[in-house]
């Protein structure tokens, strides 16, 4: 039986006042809340076995690189990885999509090949594209959405072509919260010889992923958005696209040999991990995939589908109220308007009762652009939040958006 | 009433609310209470730049005062501009171009803001300024 009490005695953040209110956190789809086991990771990690990775012989520099090598190994296995190499460690999601943009892309783009992204995409899934369609004379493609934010597979499919290089979408919208048919989306683009990068940021913290059964090219995501530390991330590929591309950064560690004259690069997923890595956060993201694990993607899952239904029908009836997202197939996003009233006035005032929400563009501005709106309001649910705080926000809410109409 | 006079009333009426959500609810029903705006006067030329809500403000000048017009598609912001217009608006060019708005911190209204809205204010209050300056740079030239 799930117990959402003793998952919040796990996140000691929760357990505070803002502005004299309990602290209701729904921002999650910007970065989750951390449980203690991988704080004490953190801790443990800088207390017991600091020392740098790879290249020390002595005993803290082993049980370092062990600690590191244990985390790729955890990522490689929920994620269904065939061999850990494939998993290269970034600062998080955006430095991943940038590593392929640049390293691929430049490697392989020709020009007036095509790269296709989605109408919905975060801005960090359109511009490393733009940069390098532009470098090379390659041109960008959208996929359409319809009103309820679902893409248009239709389109896509006639959008697709031998000139096609490349597929860039969301697995799940932070926006809108709109969960996207991989698996089809990949198909159809491998029919065309193309590959796939999968923007994993937002479906991680949620479902278990296999890259396998999706078939996927790349898998990007960042730990901190899935009850990890921040500036770790993930990058996983196919082998033989990983050993295909160049490296992306020179320095330490990413060479085999180096002379004046040439420098041989070290193997994936070295190749791809230049200089002192991010070692603390590696290590302390092991404890978040535990943490996920432990509690299981399908508990989460239908916790916070239970969240998000309860939400949607209790808010639904707010006068002017307009839910941005209407998508059949949704994760634990509820965006929305209000009719006159400005989002930001509304984040406010609910901070003001110590609800966090997202208010603004949500980092997709062309995909505010289609709905017609500057930005929305944001409520996001993870794991730990409940009913009764879902209770709260919506009597506040109901009172901000009176005060404001 | 001097720019100060009307400073001193508002933070005696802000003195009243003890809560964030007090003093939230008080401006909201300021930005309500604001003249409406001139429809003509809403284009890009009276844009507040550097506020992340859309500000519009419209000075005019009749003997050596200037008058202001203000609006925002925020509530909230309304209420801003309408607390400071009930200090500048009516005033001598030279005492908007100098005045100090001590008031702002007084009441707290900076600690209300985050960081991004916060830079929207000192972007009103400059612009405020500026116009004052430029008109009394104007009328010298006269």
């Amino acid at each position: 039986m799930f117990d959402v009490e003793a998952i919040r005695r796990q996140f000691p953040i929760l357990h505070q006042q803002i502005n004299g209110k309990p602290l209701i956190y729904f921002d999650n789809a910007a970065t989750s809340q951390k449980p203690r086991q991988v704080l004490e990771a953190l801790m443990h990690y800088y207390t017991t076995m600091n020392a740098n990775v790879h290249r020390g012989i002595h005993t803290l520099a082993e049980k370092a690189t062990e600690a590191f090598e244990a985390t790729r190994e955890a990522v490689a296995k929920m994620i269904n990885a065939p061999s850990k190499e494939q998993v290269v460690f970034t600062r998080g999601t955006t430095e991943s999509i940038n590593l392929v943009a640049a390293t691929y892309g430049r490697a392989f783009l020709r020009q007036g090949e095509e790269i296709i992204i989605s109408a919905m995409e975060h801005h960090s899934n359109i511009v490393p594209w733009q940069m390098i369609c532009q470098e090379k004379g390659a041109v960008l493609k959208v996929i359409p959405i319809n009103q309820a934010g679902e893409l248009l597979l239709e389109e896509y499919e006639k959008m697709l072509s031998p000139r096609t290089r490349l597929v860039a979408v969301m697995h799940v919208s932070n926006a809108l919260g709109t969960v996207n048919p991989i698996a089809e989306i990949v198909r159809l683009a491998h029919q065309q010889g193309a590959v796939v990068l999968v923007d994993g940021a937002q479906a991680a913290p949620h479902y278990a992923i296999d890259v396998q059964a999706l078939d996927v090219d790349f898998y990007v995501f960042s730990a901190h958005k899935m009850y990890g530390p921040t500036g770790i991330g993930i990058l996983y590929g196919k082998r033989h696209l990983l050993e295909a591309m160049p490296p992306y950064m020179g320095g330490g560690e990413m060479i085999k040999e180096v002379t004046f004259q040439q420098t041989t690069y070290n193997d994936i997923p070295y190749k791809f991990e230049a200089g002192t890595p991010n070692i603390s956060d590696a290590v302390a993201m092991k404890a978040a995939v535990e943490f996920v694990q432990q509690t299981g993607f399908q508990t989460i899952a239908a916790h916070e589908s239970q969240l998000l239904a309860y939400a949607t029908q209790t808010i639904a009836d707010i006068d002017g109220i307009r839910i941005i997202g209407t998508a059949k197939e949704k994760a634990s996003v509820l965006s929305f308007v209000i009719d006159g009233v400005h989002p930001m006035d509304v984040g406010m005032l609910l901070d003001a009762k110590g609800i966090a929400v997202r208010t603004g563009h949500h980092c997709a501005m062309p995909l505010m652009n289609y709905f017609g709106i500057a930005g929305t309001v944001r409520a996001s649910f993870a794991v730990y939040n409940t009913k009764e705080e879902i209770d709260v926000f919506a009597k506040e809410l109901r009172k901000v958006a009176h005060a404001l109409r | 009433m001097t720019i100060q006079q009307i400073q001193d009333e508002i933070i005696d009426e802000f003195a009243l609310f003890d809560s964030k959500e007090d003093k939230y609810n008080y401006i909201i029903e300021l930005g309500k209470k604001l003249p409406p705006y001139p429809e003509k006067y809403r284009t890009e030329d009276y844009i507040v730049k550097g506020c992340q809500s859309k500000v519009w403000i419209k000075p005019e000048v009749r003997d050596s005062k200037i008058y202001f017009y203000g609006d925002s598609d925020s509530t909230l912001v309304k209420g801003i501009v309408s607390l400071l217009l009930r200090v500048l608006s009516g005033q001598l060019l030279q005492e908007v171009a100098s005045a100090d708005l001590y008031f702002i911190d007084r009441i707290g209204l900076r600690q209300m803001l985050s960081m991004n809205r916060s830079n929207g204010l000192a972007s009103m209050i400059k612009q405020l300024k500026l116009y004052a300056l430029a008109y009394q740079a104007a009328e010298t030239l006269k």
